[in-house]
């Protein structure tokens, strides 16, 4: 919807339907004000650039070899609303949708492709184990570290080849125990059956219900919406 | 003088967020050079943290802590020092084994140290022989050792370093018996051979009561009690209620006592329990 919006105006109802999902979905304001703040820089340097670089008639202030113009102005607020939007968006679908869920979804989207033989659930299901132990290999990373540096690991300094050597301690006990983990894993799997996706029933099933139908039409409104408001205004 | 001293030692996980959690809440104790003192706690208790601030892994949220008489977080204090004086043997520390051979694999912790090659190779076959590692192992991969060797090597590891203090973290977890009786042979043996201070945490109290001489009890966060063995175990009821147990035989003893059998001592070692019964049977009392 918001790549779609070519206007100014656009842009703004765009903006409006993000308010509106963000008071719906009763996320704190705060919580996604956080959620911005890793890409304050990269906002920052796509100001820089297009308020420098991009070249229009009207000239407001020149000096040096910089020039700034009214087009350059405009464009570069259009650009920064638009990416602030992309992420506040994007982390709204992830602060109310569980990875478990979305990938899920995901299956269910791509169920079309098992006909060309995509395996559909097999990467899905790699998907969902991913995410789940993203947080166990963190701790693990973290144990790992400490347990190198009671043994006097250096990791804080020296260049970079010094101390991308210092991380093998860490990487090797970090590989040998994701692999035990992953054979684990496997083997418990295995225990339990797991023959992949053909007839599988699952513990939550996603219904498409009223509210979702509903969802959808306001999503499809806002976007004709969009894109009437480009040829208009 | 105390190799280790804390006082109002703090440490709060997550402070200024909603999961702030207190893990260890004002512990103020002191540890004596040479001692062997176990640590006991329920999981979650504080011990591991608490033993993580001993090597400067951690921390204080507020308190202090001295090392050998040196404040560890004051400015000057270097950290890799305090590490080389407190070795730290985490929980299952055959996960950090990483290197191509055995040998190498224990003279990790030394070379950081900057000790010479001679002196390393030295320490090595020392340890390797304290251990029970064969001189054969030391050239194979240790991922191709078996659990228990892999384990032995492991604290090998820390033990070439020759801290000053050795702190083990549950060293015997996920062993059989066997293989926790051979562990907890080299802590002994070790302690006896060096006179270093070795801190043994565990929650096995039958672990704790064949080996040391002191025990420091952790209970919710708070120091319980840090006290002589004999000492600590008079107080069985109260460790009993704090979901500890104490060692079977001394439950044991303690229904006798309840029973009418006069013992003055309190018993916590098998050993022990039979000389004392044999001498009450010897007198003839019951």
């Amino acid at each position: 919807m918001l790549f779609s919006a070519t206007s100014f105006y656009s842009l703004l109802l765009g903006f409006a339907f993000l308010i509106f999902i963000v008071i719906l979905s009763q996320i704190p304001v705060k919580m996604i004000i956080k959620g911005l703040k890793p890409i304050i820089p990269i906002v920052i340097i796509t100001t820089a650039l297009n308020l420098f670089f991009i070249t229009g008639e009207t000239v407001l202030l020149k000096f040096w070899v910089i020039t700034i113009t009214l087009e350059s102005v405009k464009f570069t607020v259009f650009i920064a609303v638009r990416i602030i939007c992309l992420i506040a968006g994007t982390s709204l679908l992830t602060y109310t949708t569980s990875p478990i869920t979305l990938t899920d979804a995901i299956e269910r989207l791509f169920n079309p492709l098992k006909k060309i033989k995509v395996p559909v659930h097999e990467l899905a299901m790699m998907m969902t184990i991913a995410l789940r132990f993203i947080p166990t290999l963190i701790e693990e990373t973290d144990k790992i570290m400490s347990a190198q540096k009671a043994r006097g690991a250096d990791l804080e300094t020296g260049g970079i080849v010094q101390r991308s050597k210092a991380f093998i301690p860490i990487l090797i006990p970090l590989f040998v125990s994701a692999f035990r983990r992953a054979d684990d894993l496997a083997l418990a799997m295995e225990c339990r059956c797991y023959r992949g996706g053909e007839g599988r029933t699952r513990l939550k099933q996603l219904k498409t219900s009223t509210i979702d139908y509903i969802a959808l039409a306001l999503t499809i409104l806002f976007l004709a919406l969009v894109i009437i408001f480009n040829f208009y205004f | 003088m105390s190799i280790i001293k804390t006082e109002n030692l703090t440490y709060v996980y997550g402070d200024g967020t909603p999961f702030k959690k207190t893990a260890v809440d004002n512990v103020s104790l002191e540890i004596q050079k040479g001692e062997l003192v176990g640590i006991i706690g329920h999981t979650g208790s504080g011990k591991s943290t608490l033993i993580q601030h001993f090597n400067a892994l951690l921390k204080p949220t507020s308190g202090k802590i001295f090392i050998d008489g040196e404040d560890v977080w004051a400015e000057k204090t270097k950290l890799r020092d305090i590490r080389f004086k407190v070795g730290l043997v985490f929980q299952y520390p055959e996960y950090q084994l990483f290197e191509e051979t055995v040998y190498k694999d224990i003279a990790f912790g030394p070379k950081n140290m900057g000790l010479s090659d001679d002196e390393i190779k030295k320490r090595i076959f020392d340890i390797s022989r304290l251990v029970g590692i064969n001189s054969d192992l030391l050239q194979k991969s240790p991922f191709e050792l078996s659990g228990g060797q892999k384990r032995r090597v492991a604290i090998a590891g820390v033990m070439a370093m020759e801290p000053e203090v050795l702190i083990l973290d549950e060293p015997t977890a996920g062993l059989d018996p066997k293989g926790r009786d051979r562990i907890l042979g080299i802590i002994k043996e070790y302690h006896k051979e060096k006179g270093n201070t070795v801190l043994l945490v565990s929650h096995s109290m039958e672990d704790i009561a064949k080996s040391v001489s002191k025990i420091l009890v952790m209970n919710e966060s708070k120091l319980f009690c840090y006290d002589d063995t004999v000492n600590v175990f008079k107080r069985s009821e109260e460790i009993t209620k704090m979901g500890l147990s104490v060692p079977q035989i001394t439950r044991v003893f303690n229904r006798l006592k309840q029973a009418g059998v006069s013992i003055d001592e309190d018993i916590y070692t098998v050993d022990y329990a039979k000389k004392t019964l044999l001498r009450i049977l010897q007198k003839g009392e019951i």
